[in-house]
């Protein structure tokens, strides 16, 4: 059973060691790639850093804006959907429910036109708003899930003691959801990072290039050295690696705390 | 996300106020400070979901193309854009190509992953480990994983080429041949969605009573006639929405095409998406862009629906 279970792995797995194991035989070219990096070295990584270092921080910029921007607009919407029931509150989070099936393409189709008119091709602020438009839905209904398990009675307790809603979002409700607005912090990092479509139909120039869009321009042409490109991939794939292990614990805590009503 | 389909579907409004009448905070919750909460939000998605899906619409009866961007005119053409769509040969290819990336995907994806969740379930040593570590895939950005399937499936020296070849089997051409390039895409799609249907199906299958088993083979009910009794049908409703879902997202796929064949050799692997894609942002003809796009957008929604109708079915249940 084991013996299975780690043979099916070890092929599921295998490009990610492909990855980082051609990332570091970056001096080769591709017909002498060995399947063990038998001498290492980091001439790829260095190359990589020289190509990509802008891109990267482009990537980091961007995705952290995006952060802060879905925070701000999803997490007070997400209180008001788990707590008021207004007219049109049902209909809205069917909207949104909606959205996650549109195809980001109908997006950027659209949007590249309106970008062009106000002038957001090809800027930080452009891709930070769409980047942001695409992970706000899924951060709303995530964090409402886990927002609808706090008892009223904890904010209500504020209410009487002469606090409007708003003091009693920022004092009890937010700290108390802090898992679920780090998860759905994550989120957004890690789709922000990742997105490739948006970038690739909203900027032109390489004035504000995500590293996605390196990668793309690498293996858009006939690639004779794998080495950096691999290298870039690792390091395109760090950010989440490291996210991951430093916030697993409120991962587990905001994903679940949803679920215990 | 299915909780959160429930909900939705579950909640109506007024259902709290009426519950609780004359509680002081009703009085303290005026309207508009309620509606502030929300409001923000939902001036955001009105941009960003609802102009592009009307503009979209405006655009695929007009002349939409570079000269629009400098002139500002983008004259009405009718069905124009339609008739140049549904006209073209490569019509034919996308919609074809596009139906067998997705049943291709999420046949294959839903089989292995029920394998594996099914493999996974009899706990054995490592067992947790292994299932950990399949989750590793999920950490590369798309086009990463691209980029390195690329580089596998390269003819000359890819991993996989040199693999086959050391059981004497010549060089396969699998993203420069016509033939064989929409195979290989699929292939590398199923491999990326292996771990989301193992994990959700996974999950399904340990909310399974396990005394239903127990009463089972008492009845002589064990191995495949236990699956098809008892296991089959506790999670058919995950089972809807592993394969809807499935279907709304690999309808989607752009990143993965445009990264391994750029939706060639010769359209090979051109999809709705991908073609979408080259109308407005390669050959800048943004109406027929637009155009393609609202027949993604129409069958992208049949599914919606189909999805949002079981999710509120399996509430009902």
């Amino acid at each position: 059973m084991s013996a299975l279970g780690v043979l099916f792995l070890a092929l599921m797995i295998f490009p990610v060691y492909w990855m980082v194991n051609s990332s570091l035989q970056g001096a080769q070219g591709a017909a002498s790639m060995t399947w063990f990096p038998t001498s290492p070295t980091f001439d790829g990584y260095i190359a990589a850093f020289q190509q990509q270092s802008q891109n990267f921080l482009t990537s980091m910029i961007v995705s952290l804006g995006s952060v802060i921007v879905t925070l701000v607009f999803a997490t007070p919407a997400a209180y008001g959907l788990a707590r008021f029931r207004m007219r049109g509150t049902g209909a809205f989070l069917l909207v949104l429910l909606v959205t996650q099936m549109i195809p980001t393409i109908v997006i950027a189709n659209a949007l590249y036109t309106l970008f062009n008119d106000v002038g957001l091709l090809n800027s930080y602020l452009g891709l930070i708003l769409a980047d942001a438009a695409a992970q706000i839905p899924f951060s709303i209904l995530l964090m409402r899930a886990f927002m609808e398990s706090i008892p009223s009675s904890l904010v209500e307790a504020a209410l009487v003691d002469g606090a409007n809603n708003f003091r009693a979002f920022i004092s009890i409700v937010v700290p108390i959801s802090r898992n679920a607005i780090v998860t759905a912090a994550l989120f957004t990092f890690l789709g922000a990072w990742g997105d490739f479509l948006i970038a690739l139909t909203l900027t032109s120039t390489t004035a504000v290039r995500p590293i996605t869009l390196g990668i793309y321009n690498y293996i858009g042409s006939n690639v004779t050295n794998w080495g950096p490109v691999m290298a870039t991939a690792v390091l395109a794939s760090l950010p989440a690696a490291v996210l991951l292990v430093i916030a697993q614990r409120y991962i587990a805590a905001g994903a679940l705390g949803g679920a215990v009503k | 996300m299915s909780a959160s389909v429930e909900a939705a579907v579950g909640s109506r409004p007024a259902a709290v106020v009426a519950g609780h009448p004359g509680r002081p905070r009703a009085r303290v919750l005026s309207s508009l400070s309620r509606w502030l909460f929300i409001a923000p939000a939902v001036l955001y998605v009105a941009v960003f979901f609802g102009y592009p899906v009307v503009k979209n619409v405006v655009m695929s009866f007009q002349d939409y193309s570079t000269r629009t961007f400098f002139t500002g005119e983008a004259p009405w053409v009718g069905f124009k854009n339609y008739a140049a769509t549904f006209g073209s040969s490569l019509f034919t290819t996308t919609v074809v190509n596009t139906a067998l990336f997705t049943i291709g995907s999420i046949v294959a994806q839903f089989v292995i992953g029920l394998g594996l969740a099914l493999f996974f379930k009899r706990s054995f040593p490592l067992s947790g480990f292994l299932r950990g570590l399949l989750l590793l895939p999920w950490l590369l950005p798309l086009i990463a994983s691209s980029a390195v399937w690329k580089w596998m499936l390269d003819q000359d020296s890819g991993a996989v080429n040199q693999f086959l070849g050391l059981f004497g089997i010549p060089a396969v051409p699998w993203l420069v041949s016509p033939n064989l390039a929409l195979v290989a895409v699929i292939g590398v799609n199923i491999w990326l969605g292996i771990p989301f249907n193992t994990t959700i199906l996974y999950s399904g299958l340990q909310s399974v009573p396990q005394e239903l088993y127990e009463a089972a083979s008492l009845d002589g009910a064990v191995g495949v006639r236990a699956f098809r009794y008892i296991t089959w049908p506790s999670i058919r409703s995950v089972v809807s929405v592993v394969i809807v879902l499935g279907v709304v997202y690999t309808l989607k796929v752009v990143d993965i095409i445009l990264g391994l064949t750029g939706g060639g050799p010769a359209n090979s692997t051109q999809t709705l998406a991908t073609n979408a894609y080259h109308q407005s942002f390669v050959n800048f003809q943004f109406g027929e862009g637009a155009a393609v796009s609202n027949v993604l957008i129409v069958v992208s929604f049949v599914f919606a629906i189909v999805y949002i109708s079981l999710s509120r079915k399996a509430v009902d249940e």
